[in-house]
């Protein structure tokens, strides 16, 4: 178990150098870089004379030493890496880390509460379709899950909007922001009902993907499960079916559906950007799009850098985690 | 006996996945969705088009939309549209028998009208007009061809780098294997949507890069599968064979086991159109798309936001549009992974 751990923890290092590589890559395409501000001469000219942008140039050059030699830079963005110093954002001039200290919980309070709910809805519903496998429930159920899962997002976050948001239909939703204007001065379970109300509608889109695909995966985990030896075994001892399923068959089919987690949250982080500038919530998600937007380099380098660090961590939580659950498990 | 000999002849493999395949009606209405919306991205020109397929005028043929002619006498293509509201065939231009033949929709993608923007869909304008009066089922008929490109380009970019790298991990193993694997790895936890707009922000706007950069981030499924599918082939006796003539290591990798490894491939390529779609619509509805006015069902979309209240038209049927394709790709996609199951295969 320990060399385990120890191996899997030194198979971090090169893959965290990698992720600086990447980062690094994408630096190379900042306006100050040689290469960008010949493009921009060559005819782009939006940025290329504009006061503004050749501030941004400065800037960038300084913060990442874009002037001095690759090596030299390569170096210095691993530092910065590994100290968290992401410098100050170019639009408000105040430290990346501050702001994105700041949004950070409301989005992990959204997606918090859609994996949550995507679990709590996703088991029983891949449960249920195994033990009835190829009835007509089953079917009707996995089709509905396939078409959930091919609906776009953003599609259904319009949709949302449009019938339950307000204009021609229905006024039930709010669909800016989470919270009421002023709600803070409010009690607290005004204030709660008031959060809760404001978060249907992004959870709601935020929730329905990982849960059509999780319910299927279950369903395909569970009829993997229940075909194996020891469910015979147990069904042969004479157990009741609700012990067989919920006691020996879904313990084991869940391992790799809550070690998937990790796997999740690169693509959870990607629904936040959509979902949180539609409804304008302002998270992290929210961040990442308006840094984009306005080029702000130091607070996207942060955001996929501290992005992919969180998901490292999760994918090495996620591998142990299953290494200690099932002995069966070794690296390689 | 030679004839019923010639009726047991084995199947090939292909024309084994297809008889599983066509046995799923699912996947085949998939299949048959994903052929009409080729079919529409192909003849695009003919079915939306601000000029006339077939001109008959002072007793002589044109054919506007392949000759690129801009008017029949004095008329160019407006005026002969304003004279008589065409709806396929039109009379009367100047002396009998002339007549004009339009396309289904009598508009380009880019054509405005700025009198009949947002216009609810009528007779006139099937599915509407957007905010710049351009008819809505006309961008949309142009959009399949960007969704369809963008698909399948950046899906072919990915397959490439995928069979490249995957086929080099399996074959070889080792350090060559340690450092794809890292790399896959890295890829993973790199959050790639906004990877890819924080890149796209950064290039002039063009579709090519979009399918570049999709196409660069998007590998990673193929490369594991034919990495997973290499480890199994090179335990097999066929091409400890062929090693065994003398056979190069390219021989091996792309005669021998690479035809081998096509299956997963495959499937994953399908399930990669969908995503790559997917992204496509998500970045130009985020304003990253293609540049205008280049037509996309994302872009549409995004229109609809700024009209929520009254514009369903905007809303409903480019979302359609691609919740279909997505489907369509997603079905003949699972249906092919069953198909090609060799648990099935009895």
């Amino acid at each position: 178990m320990a060399t385990y751990i120890i191996k899997r923890l030194l198979q971090i290092i090169p893959t965290l150098l990698g992720i600086t590589l990447i980062t690094f890559l994408i630096i190379q395409l900042a306006p100050g870089n040689p290469a960008t501000l010949k493009l921009q001469m060559a005819g782009q000219g939006e940025m290329g004379e504009s006061a503004i942008a050749k501030q941004i140039i400065e800037q960038t050059k300084k913060l990442y030493g874009l002037d001095k030699p690759l090596t030299v830079q390569y170096l210095l963005w691993v530092k910065r890496v590994f100290t968290l110093d992401f410098g100050n954002s170019f639009k408000d001039h105040r430290p990346v880390l501050e702001k994105i200290a700041e949004r950070l919980p409301i989005t992990i309070q959204l997606n918090a509460i859609s994996i949550f709910l995507v679990y709590l809805i996703a088991i029983p519903f891949g449960v249920f379709s195994a033990t009835h496998a190829d009835t007509l429930t089953d079917r009707a159920l996995t089709l509905f899950f396939f078409f959930l899962y091919s609906l776009p997002s953003f599609w259904v976050a319009v949709l949302l909007i449009m019938f339950f948001g307000g204009g021609d239909f229905l006024d039930i939703f709010p669909v800016y922001g989470i919270s009421s204007i002023g709600a803070d001065s409010w009690s607290l379970f005004h204030w709660l009902t008031d959060r809760l109300w404001h978060l249907v509608l992004p959870v709601t889109c935020l929730t329905y993907g990982g849960l059509a695909y999780l319910s299927r995966l279950t369903r395909a985990e569970m009829l993997e499960v229940i075909r194996e030896d020891y469910i015979r075994t147990a069904r042969a001892k004479g157990l009741s079916e609700r012990v067989v399923i919920f006691k020996h068959a879904l313990r084991n089919a869940l391992l790799p559906i809550i070690t998937l987690l990790a796997f999740l949250l690169p693509a959870m982080f990607g629904g936040s950007v959509i979902i949180e500038s539609i409804f304008s919530i302002p998270g992290m998600g929210q961040l990442g799009f308006e840094s984009v937007l306005s080029r702000d380099y130091p607070v996207i380098m942060a955001i996929t850098t501290i992005s992919a660090l969180l998901t490292l961590a999760g994918l090495l939580i996620s591998d142990i985690l299953y290494a200690t659950l099932d002995p069966r498990i070794k690296l390689e | 006996m030679i004839e019923n000999k010639h009726k047991e002849a084995p199947y090939s493999y292909w024309q084994m996945v297809w008889q599983h395949f066509r046995k799923k009606r699912l996947a085949v209405a998939g299949l048959g969705i994903t052929l009409f919306f080729f079919a529409v991205a192909i003849f695009a020109p003919v079915l939306a088009n601000d000029r006339p397929i077939l001109v008959r005028y002072s007793g002589q043929w044109y054919w506007p939309i392949f000759s690129g002619l801009e008017k029949v006498g004095p008329y160019d293509w407006q005026e002969v549209k304003r004279k008589n509201h065409p709806f396929i065939f039109q009379g009367n231009l100047e002396k009998p028998g002339d007549f004009a033949i339009w396309p289904l929709v009598p508009y380009s993608a880019t054509e405005y009208n700025l009198l009949a923007s947002l216009a609810p869909p009528t007779f006139k304008h099937w599915l509407g007009t957007d905010d710049r009066g351009r008819d809505v089922l006309s961008r949309m008929i142009y959009g399949a061809r960007i969704s369809l490109s963008v698909g399948f380009v950046a899906v072919g970019i990915a397959v490439v780098i995928g069979i490249f790298l995957g086929s080099l991990a399996g074959y070889f193993g080792g350090w060559a294997d340690q450092l794809i694997s890292r790399l896959i790895e890295i890829l993973l936890t790199i959050p790639t949507f906004f990877l890819i707009i924080a890149i796209i922000a950064f290039l002039p706007p063009s579709i090519y890069n979009i399918m570049v950069v999709i196409g660069l981030t998007g590998w990673t499924g193929v490369a594991r599968f034919v990495r997973a599918e290499f480890f199994k082939l090179k335990q097999l006796d066929f091409v400890l064979a062929s090693r065994a003539l003398g056979a190069s290591n390219a021989r091996l990798i792309f005669v021998h086991m690479l035809p081998n490894a096509m299956a997963p491939v495959l499937v994953s390529a399908v399930f990669g159109i969908a995503g790559a779609i997917l992204t496509e619509s998500s970045l130009s509805f985020l304003g990253f798309g293609v540049p205008p006015p280049t037509p996309s069902w994302g872009d549409i979309l995004s229109q609809s936001r700024d009209y929520i209240e009254f514009a369903w038209w905007l809303t409903i049927f480019p979302g359609i549009a691609i919740f279909l394709s997505i489907t369509a790709y997603n079905l003949v996609g699972e249906g092919l992974r069953d198909a090609m199951d060799p648990k099935l295969f009895r």
